[in-house]
């Protein structure tokens, strides 16, 4: 089973891209948690781009990234209270036109971390909501991690290896489920 | 299609009714924004009344409104979820006639959760069509809160109020043939 991974922080130091790193670790045998590298390099979206034959290679790239998951797992920080805008603009390409969405009906899950008190919670669930819109099965299972430079300082410990197994599990059931009604 | 729950039937007429999808229609009604009211139907649907019992059932990814974005909205998990519950159903337990007035009770089985319902309304005929066939028809309506049936989305309006409201009004029109 594969789940990509998307970090919506490009900082080399995300702490939301450690949380997604600690998830690929924390996966069963069996799970594969491929960090999505190619964020940056998709551009503002633009409708006149985007058609066959003009549609940057990135957003091509992208595309074909979550078409190939069974799941997608994704890390946000919170900027100004919402999402950062460069996960919301990757979102916004991968839902046009709607109908073939590579997300539709497929099991994502929203993670989040903050250097403040919330742990970004506010960017998870406006990022739940616009995945809505894309018609993604959103789960609620979540991990948020508050004062995210203080708790990642050393790593992810323990507990937060288990917290991050049971969005990945929830995201594991998921897609049996959905493979299950298919049969 | 067929219920094993016993039914019990005051003036509908014995022998087994088919469909007729041409003159049948099943919609539903919900307030937006307080004011307007916005419709949809399911034009994908199939009813019959047999052994005394109404059984009807709709194909989810069939729904149709007029904007092809909620259209494609309307199927996911914010809403009908037709990949995982591809099949709306209702059941009658009991259907009782007085004249033209009718009221049919049963289940409604939707987005995978199921609970008793009272379909109200009228019953017309049956009749003899130009044909020599007997035809029967069926105006029902029933009023459901969608968050019974986990269909819960909204969106607040600036005003803060929401933008759907929890009560769809289901209509039903059917249009039925001897067989």
């Amino acid at each position: 089973m594969k789940m990509l991974a998307i970090s919506g922080s490009l900082r080399q130091g995300s702490h939301n891209t450690d949380l997604l790193r600690g998830a690929a670790a924390a996966a069963p045998d069996g799970v594969d948690v491929e960090l999505y590298h190619g964020l940056k390099d998709i551009p503002p979206y633009d409708a006149d781009d985007d058609i066959p034959g003009n549609r940057p290679a990135a957003v091509d790239q992208f595309k074909a990234a979550l078409r190939e998951a069974d799941a997608v797992l994704i890390s946000t920080p919170e900027y100004n209270a919402s999402i950062p805008g460069v996960l919301k603009n990757a979102l916004d390409w991968a839902s046009r036109p709607l109908a073939e969405s590579p997300v539709r009906n497929k099991p994502v899950a929203v993670m989040s971390s903050s250097t403040g008190m919330f742990g970004g919670v506010w960017a998870a669930e406006e990022t739940r909501k616009v995945l809505g819109a894309l018609g993604a099965r959103t789960l609620e299972d979540t991990v948020a991690v508050p004062k995210a430079d203080e708790r990642l300082a050393n790593g992810v410990d323990a507990a937060l290896l288990t917290e991050l197994r049971s969005v990945i599990d929830a995201l594991a059931n998921a897609v049996e489920a959905r493979a299950a009604v298919a049969a | 299609m067929s219920t094993t729950q016993q039914t019990s039937v005051t003036g509908i007429p014995t022998g087994t009714w088919n469909l007729d999808p041409v003159h049948s229609s099943l919609g539903f009604a919900i307030k937006h924004s307080g004011v307007m009211t916005f419709r949809g139907d399911f034009p994908e649907f199939d009813a019959r009344l047999a052994d005394g019992g109404l059984v009807g059932t709709a194909r989810v990814a069939s729904v149709r409104v007029d904007e092809p974005n909620l259209a494609g909205h309307l199927q996911t998990p914010d809403f009908f979820d037709a990949e995982q519950f591809p099949e709306l159903r209702f059941v009658s337990n009991s259907i009782e006639r007085d004249g033209e007035r009718v009221s049919i009770a049963g289940d409604l089985t939707l987005r995978g959760v199921t609970h008793a319902v009272e379909l109200s309304g009228t019953a017309s005929g049956p009749v003899t069509d130009g044909y020599g066939t007997q035809r029967l028809g069926l105006d029902l309506e029933t009023t459901i809160n969608r968050h019974d049936y986990g269909i819960s989305w909204n969106q607040p309006l600036p005003s803060g109020e929401p933008a759907l409201a929890d009560d769809v009004v289901i209509t039903a029109n059917i249009a039925l043939v001897q067989a």
